[in-house]
């Protein structure tokens, strides 16, 4: 595949994420830190990303599991994936958290493990496709092209 | 004494108008996350700004303790060992008189309130945008030509 054909397509798919709401606008405040003296920005904040999530989330499966639970621990880790999750601009994360600590509010066990499982996959597609955006990058990079900068007029 | 993990960074100017205003001014960054520090960090270099990072309240503390000083201080509430309300009291009661601003994903009026009255300056819901650097930029500025 040309390098203009590879262009077009991680153009389309990016756009794909922005209407489908797994990115928002913070994303593309990530992308535009990015230049030429720290070319892996991106790629070094998002693994950064997924080390933070993964062990958040394995903290709240922990946490969920106690006969007692503690739901201002529960809380406090799910506070905190927000907040990296909306730093990222990965909106649908974030915006399960926000109906996660709605139900850590009411201490609802029930509620939360379901929130849980909807964090969880939520993570697991953004991550999906964060890795095949950053995949796309990499291919245009290796064949010598330059990244098109994504636009938001769509 | 213990410094504890207070990585240094080192200044990346971009040669532009603002940074010729901005590139006299420090920052640091106090956040137990290092996705957020890193992000941060770039963010502000990219205005021209010299950044040093902290993992946490007591680390950012210690830094001032050892004579270091900051115009502008991002401060995260919820860190381990001391959280950003406490080191925001501290840094007031040592008589630091640096621009401190609270970056936080609290969303509620009453916790972002009793933040801001730990001696913040201003405070900004994650996540830390463009605009709101903008901002602080505008008022660090118009503090320097004040004195």
């Amino acid at each position: 595949m040309e390098v203009g054909q590879m262009q077009r397509r991680l153009v389309d798919y990016t756009k794909t994420l922005f209407m489908e709401g797994f990115l928002d606008a913070q994303f593309l405040q990530l992308q535009q830190l990015q230049d030429e003296s720290n070319p892996d920005f991106v790629v070094e904040v998002v693994s950064l990303f997924f080390d933070d999530s993964e062990k958040l989330l394995n903290d709240l499966s922990m946490a969920l599991d106690q006969p007692n639970v503690d739901f201002k621990k529960v809380d406090a880790h799910v506070h905190q994936l927000k907040g990296s999750s909306s730093s990222i601009g990965a909106q649908r994360v974030k915006n399960a958290c926000i109906a996660f600590r709605n139900f850590c509010e009411e201490q609802n066990i029930d509620a939360t493990l379901r929130c849980l499982q909807q964090v969880k996959h939520e993570y697991y597609l953004v991550k999906n496709k964060l890795e095949t955006l950053l995949r796309l990058e990499q291919q245009i990079v290796a064949a010598g092209g330059s990244i098109p900068a994504t636009e938001m007029g769509f | 004494m213990m410094l504890g993990n207070c990585a240094t960074s080192s200044s990346l100017s971009t040669t532009s108008d603002e940074d010729i205003v901005n590139n006299n001014l420090t920052a640091l960054v106090v956040d137990d996350s290092p996705m957020i520090r890193k992000l941060h960090d770039m963010h502000l270099k990219k205005f021209g700004l010299k950044v040093q990072v902290a993992e946490n309240g007591k680390n950012a503390i210690d830094l001032f303790r050892c004579g270091a000083s900051f115009n502008l201080i991002l401060m995260d509430k919820e860190m381990p060992i001391m959280d950003g309300a406490e080191a925001t009291r501290e840094l007031r009661t040592m008589g630091v008189t640096s621009m401190i601003v609270g970056v936080t994903s609290l969303d509620s009026i009453f916790d972002r309130q009793a933040f801001m009255e730990a001696g913040l300056d201003h405070c900004f819901t994650k996540p830390l945008t463009t605009e709101n650097i903008n901002f602080l930029l505008q008022e660090l500025n118009k503090n320097n030509e004040e004195n």
